[in-house]
């Protein structure tokens, strides 16, 4: 297997617009916060998911559910009903960052396959060995900080699949070591699974411009003519040692379509789109673009170039509008 | 109740690092973590380094504790953690721990059949995944730092597990690739130019009305406030070490004031008083079960989360 398309899908309409435009497969989660998008609105109850994987079977693609927060003592009956859903409905693999419910969903349902979400931080082959020897995980999705070079070296030491970010929201920190959103405002993605989530979020119209805040702190100040950006706090501007600026990481999208080349050669069994929590309209564009380009490099990786029309397509649905390479390209760290 | 000096989070020049654990050897702390958790690039004291000050803090009557990288991110990165973990091994007799900070090291410590201590961004959030350490051979396991109190009391230790908790000191919130102290003056990671040896408590962060927010050290963020646990200390039953991170200004009166506490010779309400005149502005949130940075007061001294 090479370089399948993992698409996002926070509702059904989502669900058939990626399966519509060619994602190989389709990951959601429920609606509560046994997962890292547990926003108001979004995602799945059991009967919708049903019904979005028996769409996707139909038409031969797969349905991964996202189980990627950390269940807390007293509520982990709650994570063990999850997964014991996702077996009833037989989803084609469940995505876990928590050991004690690998070590649950590993012995309940030893056919279950198990994949190590972004959340499990294993950025190296001795942490996706220890989770493939201890629960026989599949697949690990690698978390944005690694170059190429060292991807290179995880896929070369490991028979896990590698599942890479392609495009999305980014995240600078190693996910599932992230507390800012939790020093901020109470709640982090490992337990509560948002980062900066709505019900903390202000805006207002200042004097000084449109101020954006979580619980009460100012996370970025916009001048009339700016755009203002929703508050994820490590995109806001700073103030350290007198200068302001985007201390931590610019309101930008990743987007590593020109590398594509290079992650087939080496080996990536998936590309993951980030944004469960974008619109059905969202995910079509970006799951069409994506397809065409997968398509184009397994057909002739060496004369594969990015057409200018998908970069056009996909920067105008990026954050920002601006994209990066992230940490695949290494000078940005 | 046990006191632990944490690894030291920040990179200060050589001999101003061997100088705090001169120190450290006659504080009244019972452990001390040793080893770099920050920054692989960090090079001051290389590993031999850090094995001479293990064996002189152990001769000391400490009980010493290498620590491994939060975030391996090369192959000399995981080169580093086998022979931090294989010289573990070698002087597992004298009573040496490793503190695992990833899977990867709780992988090697257990091939290497070593007890180890289970550094907090395992994240164990539950009781199984606690279980599932203890039959590793962990031996004590530090809470993620963002765990309350009452998540705490809720959680079943194992028989034989000690718990460590995160009782003073800027709290390390998050781990990057990039390095932020290298960003703020314009200079990539590779050349960095050891920016954080001019910042040895790290570079604050504030936000555009000027409320400090966090501290950037390297690759790693911290809280922009201390976190203290010191006007707590009645209320932490079921812990067995409380970890005090290192500063570069009077720890040895922040290693005083919590000695005193567990001593009893000094009050909640005292220690309350003198740790700002030390630290700053402390928080609490996390114990109280509410936002990180929420101020630390004494009134809150007996709350009930």
């Amino acid at each position: 297997m090479s370089l399948h398309l993992v698409c996002p899908a926070g509702s059904l309409p989502a669900l058939k617009a990626a399966v519509d435009e060619g994602a190989d497969a389709v990951y959601v989660g429920f609606r509560d916060d046994t997962n890292a998008r547990n926003f108001a609105g979004l995602n799945f109850d059991e009967q919708t998911l049903a019904e979005g994987i028996r769409y996707a079977h139909t038409r031969g693609r797969q349905v991964f559910l996202a189980l990627n927060t950390y269940a807390q003592p007293g509520q982990v009956e709650r994570w063990h009903a999850a997964i014991d859903r996702a077996a009833r409905l037989a989803v084609d693999a469940v995505i876990l960052a928590d050991i004690g419910l690998m070590a649950y969903a590993a012995a309940t349902y030893p056919q279950m396959r198990l994949h190590l979400s972004v959340q499990g931080s294993a950025t190296n082959y001795e942490a996706i060995e220890f989770y493939r020897e201890r629960f026989g995980i599949r697949r690990a999705v690698l978390p944005r900080v690694l170059s190429l070079a060292q991807v290179e070296q995880v896929v070369k030491n490991t028979q896990v699949e590698i599942e890479l970010f392609g495009f999305g929201g980014l995240c600078v920190m190693v996910e599932g070591r992230c507390l800012l959103s939790s020093y901020a405002c109470g709640a982090s993605p490992n337990t509560f699974g948002a980062c900066s989530p709505a019900h903390a979020v202000r805006w207002h119209h200042t004097p000084q411009g449109m101020e954006t805040r979580l619980n009460g702190i100012l996370i970025d100040r916009y001048a009339p003519q700016e755009k203002a950006g929703y508050p994820t706090l490590c995109k806001g501007r700073f103030t350290v040692a007198g200068q302001t600026y985007y201390a931590l990481e610019e309101p930008t999208s990743l987007n590593t379509l020109e590398l594509l080349p290079q992650m087939f050669a080496m080996g990536i069994a998936a590309i993951k789109i980030e944004g469960r929590q974008r619109s059905p309209a969202y995910v079509a564009q970006v799951t069409r673009v994506w397809r065409q380009a997968i398509d184009a490099v397994k057909r002739d990786p060496k004369r594969f170039a990015v057409q200018p029309a998908w970069m056009a397509e996909l920067d105008r649905l990026s954050e920002g509008r601006m994209h990066t390479l992230g940490a695949y390209y290494r000078p940005w760290k | 109740m046990k006191l632990a000096l944490g690894p030291l989070l920040y990179y200060w020049p050589r001999d101003e690092t061997l100088a705090l654990y001169e120190a450290a050897a006659a504080w009244p702390v019972d452990i001390v973590y040793l080893g770099e958790t920050v920054c692989s690039r960090r090079h001051l004291l290389r590993l031999n380094d850090w094995l001479a000050l293990a064996e002189q803090l152990t001769a000391a009557g400490k009980e010493v504790v290498l620590s491994t990288l939060p975030l391996i991110e090369s192959e000399s990165d995981l080169k580093a953690m086998r022979r931090l973990i294989g010289y573990a091994a070698e002087h597992v007799g004298e009573g040496m721990h490793v503190e695992a900070n990833d899977w990867g090291a709780v992988r090697l410590a257990v091939k290497a059949g070593i007890p180890f201590v289970a550094g907090a961004t395992l994240n164990v959030y539950n009781s199984d995944t606690l279980g599932l350490l203890a039959d590793l051979k962990a031996v004590r396991w530090v809470p993620p730092l963002e765990m309350s109190r009452a998540m705490l009391t809720a959680m079943h230790v194992p028989q034989g597990m000690d718990t460590e908790v995160f009782a003073y000191g800027r709290l390390p919130l998050a781990y990057s690739a990039r390095c932020f102290t290298a960003r703020h003056y314009n200079l990539q990671k590779d050349d960095c130019q050891f920016r954080c040896l001019d910042h040895p408590d790290g570079l604050g962060l504030n936000t555009r009305e000027g409320e400090r927010f966090l501290t950037l050290n390297g690759i790693q963020t911290q809280s922009g406030r201390v976190y203290s646990l010191a006007h707590h200390l009645p209320s932490l039953t079921g812990v067995q070490v409380l970890r005090l991170s290192p500063q570069h200004r009077h720890m040895q009166q922040v290693v005083e004031v919590f000695h005193a506490l567990r001593l009893g010779s000094l009050t909640a309400a005292q220690a309350a008083t003198r740790l700002p005149r030390l630290a700053g502005e402390v928080c609490d949130g996390y114990w109280l079960g509410r936002e990180g940075h929420h101020l630390g007061v004494v009134s809150s001294v007996g709350d009930n989360p």
